[in-house]
């Protein structure tokens, strides 16, 4: 019986009900791509601020410690060369082997040498940097992985292209010192640091720095003119990591004075400071230091973004039960007579209130699986429109719309209950 | 025996007095007839004889049970299981057929049973119409439909507003005679109605006017 009254009730009243369904599918459908995009988000902003650079640089101790004394690089003087000053090349594939050796996602090694660079023009002193640009590296792990400039210098404006993989000679050159050496693609130019080398110019990059002044060169052929064989001054490393909080903050001024399941705790995260940490375990006599700025947009910029996508959330749903709430009311004040005829027949107003409560909750369910497989596909157009890749289904997020429906009903629907306890037979039968 | 008693019952709303210091009992199995023309209260004390409102003074006794001082909720208990109302306007629920009109009533009381409704639509010769909406039937078919429902959960008393008020004569014809039938089966009827005629089949005439009983005319004889 109660189907009966239940079909023929939503059937009689198809317009409505059929605005109730849509209105629940349309809070649904961005309940759920904003869900599934604010649970996929953090690794999709990761990536994407992997694009702006490295968020942590690997220096050796004692360079470490001249720059927090002094507040300045050790600029490296080659002639003066100390062993200690370097970190040894052969070490750099341990980085992927550390606790979040996945959260690893791009790394290069640098080595700074001083040199006289020579072109048509003349020739000018400069910084050479040796560096990986395209690098494939066999890690101690049977892992394989792809990386170097090219991936972590990716907003470089350039007119050429990167040197290719197994060019020894192909160089990157700053656009300010192409134009005070007079070069351009397909030049070839000297350098001299002890040993004298020669490269040819695959690009000119805009960095929008002071690297413009710079010239990068392969780094073997760099150890070659500066006789630093094996030896690097610092890698940078680009990691996904998860944004800062107060152990986080504390581990990183003193690990030590955590307590063990604190530590553990900091550990067994991906914050920037537990990464560094771990980077420093494997490479001989490393310092690990975060660049702060980097790593605290990247948490700022998450947080902010997801806290964006739950305030409009929830705001979509809150919009969707002021809109039920209105629909609900309106079609019992529309039927106060049936309902008021079911309450001289002798039902209870919670008997009744509970039939409303079910065509409104069969309405919205539909609506809300209607919004469900939507909200899945506008998930995956804001993922490949703003991070150009899929958006993962989340296993949680259609437990937590059934609810989120369930609750935006029961919330829409409380006015029209309320108002349904007030109407009284006597009343409404009689048309007053 | 008496049904239902009234003592000294009022009904204020505002300013208004619908109903001022009324007594009247009501025999078991006795037709009752009030008129009295608009305003006059007959609504009012069909609604607290129904027991879909309370009287703002007085007590109302529904076999004995005090009534005045229930919640709303114990008196639609009281109603569904002794009252059966008849409308003017019918108050059928238009998506459900006759049958399952009738079968709303049994629902909220008990539980439904399809041949019990059926036997209830055919005393009131409709059981050939049983599947059709209301919008199928006529004004008169309508009104037995009300009645049937009325009558399927053997109420002590049946309650009717104006229950021709909306019939041409042949149907209030049929009507009447259904009325009749029930009386002569024992059942105790109270009709509100403007209409002489109808009133004039009742065993006693209640004449209402500003709230107060005017006159009472017995119709045994």
């Amino acid at each position: 019986m109660i189907c009966r009254m239940l079909m023929g009730a939503l059937l009689r009243q198809r317009g409505r009900v059929l605005t109730i369904t849509l209105t629940m599918a349309l809070g649904a459908s961005l309940a759920t791509a904003m869900l599934n995009v604010m649970m996929d988000i953090g690794d999709k902003v990761n990536q994407e601020l992997k694009a702006y650079g490295a968020n942590l640089s690997v220096v050796p101790k004692s360079v470490s410690l001249i720059s927090d004394l002094y507040g300045a690089s050790d600029d490296g003087a080659q002639e003066n060369a100390a062993p200690e000053k370097y970190l040894a090349e052969d070490e750099i594939a341990k980085l992927k082997t550390i606790f979040w050796a996945f959260n690893i996602v791009d790394f290069t090694p640098y080595l700074q040498i001083s040199a006289k660079v020579s072109g048509p023009s003349g020739t000018v002193e400069a910084q050479v940097w040796g560096a990986w640009f395209d690098k494939h590296l066999d890690t101690p792990t049977g892992e394989s992985v792809d990386t170097g400039m090219v991936r972590m210098k990716s907003w470089w404006d350039i007119e050429g292209a990167w040197p290719a993989r197994d060019d020894p000679s192909g160089a990157m050159i700053g656009a300010s010192l192409a134009s005070k050496l007079g070069v351009k693609q397909g030049d070839r130019i000297s350098v001299a640091a002890g040993h004298l080398g020669e490269a040819v110019v695959s690009g000119v990059f805009h960095s929008g720095g002071s690297e413009d002044d710079d010239l990068f060169v392969p780094l073997p052929l760099a150890q070659e003119i500066s006789g630093l064989r094996g030896l690097v001054s610092k890698i940078d490393v680009s990691a996904l990591t998860t944004p800062e909080n107060d152990l986080a903050r504390r581990a990183a001024q003193d690990p030590n004075s955590l307590s063990r399941h604190e530590w553990d705790t900091w550990y067994c995260t991906a914050y920037i400071s537990s990464i560094a940490y771990q980077i420093e375990e494997v490479i001989s006599n490393a310092r690990a230091k975060p660049v702060l700025q980097v790593a605290e947009s990247e948490g700022a910029i998450l947080q902010k973004t997801q806290l964006l996508m739950l305030l409009l959330t929830v705001l979509s749903l809150a919009c969707s039960a002021l809109a039920i709430s209105n629909l609900v009311t309106a079609s019992v004040m529309e039927r106060s007579a049936e309902i008021g005829l079911l309450e001289a027949v002798g039902a209870s107003a919670s008997e009744v209130s509970f039939l409303v409560l079910a065509e409104t909750m069969i309405a919205t369910l539909a609506g809300g699986v209607a919004g469900y497989l939507a909200g899945r596909g506008f998930a995956q157009i804001i993922g490949h429109t703003v991070f150009g890749s899929a958006i993962a289904a989340k296993g949680l997020v259609p437990p937590l719309v059934a609810l989120l429906v369930f609750a935006v009903t029961v919330a829409g629907s409380l006015p029209a209950i309320r108002l349904l306890a007030s109407l009284r037979p006597a009343e409404v039968l009689h048309g007053r | 025996m008496n049904i239902l008693e009234l003592k000294n019952i009022s009904m204020i709303y505002g300013s208004v007095r619908a109903l001022d210091d009324v007594s009247l009992s009501v025999g078991q199995g006795e037709w009752l007839a009030i008129m009295g023309p608009s305003g006059s209260g007959k609504t009012t004390m069909m609604n607290i004889i129904g027991c879909m409102d309370r009287p703002t003074a007085g007590s109302v006794l529904l076999e004995g049970e005090e009534l005045s001082g229930l919640s709303p909720s114990s008196l639609t208990a009281i109603r569904r299981e002794k009252v059966g109302l008849i409308f003017q306007q019918f108050h059928l629920i238009s998506y459900l057929t006759a049958l399952e009109n009738v079968m709303v009533a049994q629902y909220y009381h008990s539980m439904i049973d399809e041949r019990e409704a059926l036997g209830a639509l055919e005393r009131v010769g409709l059981k050939e119409r049983a599947k059709h909406l209301p919008r199928q039937l006529s004004g008169g078919e309508q009104q037995r439909v009300c009645i049937a429902r009325a009558l399927i959960n053997y109420p002590r008393l049946i309650l009717a507003d104006e229950p021709t008020g909306n019939l041409d004569e042949a149907n209030e014809g049929i009507v009447m005679e259904i009325f009749r039938r029930l009386h002569g089966e024992g059942s105790t009827i109270i009709v509100v109605t403007h209409d002489p005629e109808v009133a004039e089949e009742a065993q006693r005439i209640v004449f209402l006017e500003h709230g107060r009983i005017a006159n009472v005319v017995r119709r045994d004889a």
